[in-house]
């Protein structure tokens, strides 16, 4: 791929993951267990994975954290954010690397590594352990909006050819 | 979607329902339920004594009755804390992350009894 068309496709995975996340946050929570929410801009992440690769994947989600945590939130959120992204990266692609898996389940790993890599930041920067008390919550709701995630951007996958 | 993926999604499903269910089976009666502002215990409440306490100088309100809490008021956009609802069991926990707040109910002997 020519190094322009990678970098246009990364910004734009990028700036797509920034929107998807904030429009999310426009969205009233429904349930009522901290970090537990769709992920919307894991779309872009995944797609980045699966179309550019894993430093690639890396630059969309970290972007999204660091300017949502510097436009929306505060010094806390961006942490919790920031440890989120990096552990529901690792985790992905891992999975993906075992070639073993479709994207549902490479997603699915991310949003449950995701809620809980923010649930477990808190718990050190609370210095409480209320990591176990949430923990069914998160691998529930990280299943099921890895699923939906994971087949949206699976699609994506498939129908957006950006290469040569 | 193949077989692989349909059996990692069951695992993590049945591995969230075993938990649910353990939380569930192991909960044990609270006796106190302890405040902390960033991991430090700021405010103990005897879950037997009613009424409307505020927290953190203003910023959440905590409302113990009948051998339960609550939060009833917060000035955190999602308030998620007030909609976690009452707990009254041993090792269950609301949470106000942006407060950085958290309310953990302990059983009478002052320990968690099991943390899920």
């Amino acid at each position: 791929m020519k190094k322009s068309r990678k970098v246009t496709v990364l910004a734009l995975c990028a700036s797509l993951a920034m929107v998807l996340s904030y429009v999310e946050s426009l969205f009233p929570v429904f349930v009522a267990v901290p970090g537990v929410k769709l992920g919307l801009a894991n779309i872009a992440v995944v797609f980045a994975l699966y179309s550019l690769g894993f430093w690639e994947a890396g630059v969309v989600s970290l972007v999204r954290a660091v300017t949502l945590g510097l436009l929306f939130g505060n010094g806390a959120s961006l942490l919790y954010s920031l440890a989120g992204a990096c552990l529901s990266l690792a985790g992905m692609a891992a999975l993906k690397k075992t070639g073993l898996f479709a994207p549902v389940s490479v997603s699915v790993a991310g949003g449950v590594l995701h809620n809980l890599g923010q649930i477990a930041m808190a718990c050190l920067l609370l210095e409480t352990n209320v990591f176990f008390y949430y923990l069914p919550y998160l691998i529930l709701s990280g299943t099921l909006a890895g699923i939906a995630i994971g087949l949206l951007a699976g699609y994506l996958v498939r129908r957006i050819r950006i290469s040569p | 979607m193949g077989k692989r993926d349909l059996w990692l999604i069951g695992g993590l499903l049945l591995l969230a329902a075993a938990l649910f269910l353990s939380s569930w089976l192991l909960g044990r009666p609270g006796a106190y339920a302890v405040v902390r502002v960033d991991g430090r215990e700021v405010a103990r409440y005897a879950l037997t004594q009613n009424g409307t306490y505020e927290l953190n100088g203003g910023t959440n309100y905590l409302v113990i009755q009948d051998g339960a809490a609550r939060i009833t008021e917060a000035d955190c956009p999602d308030r998620l804390c007030v909609r976690q609802g009452w707990i009254s069991k041993a090792g269950q926990v609301i949470t106000c992350l942006p407060n950085r707040l958290t309310v953990t109910v302990y059983g009478p002997d002052g320990g968690v009894d099991v943390y899920m």
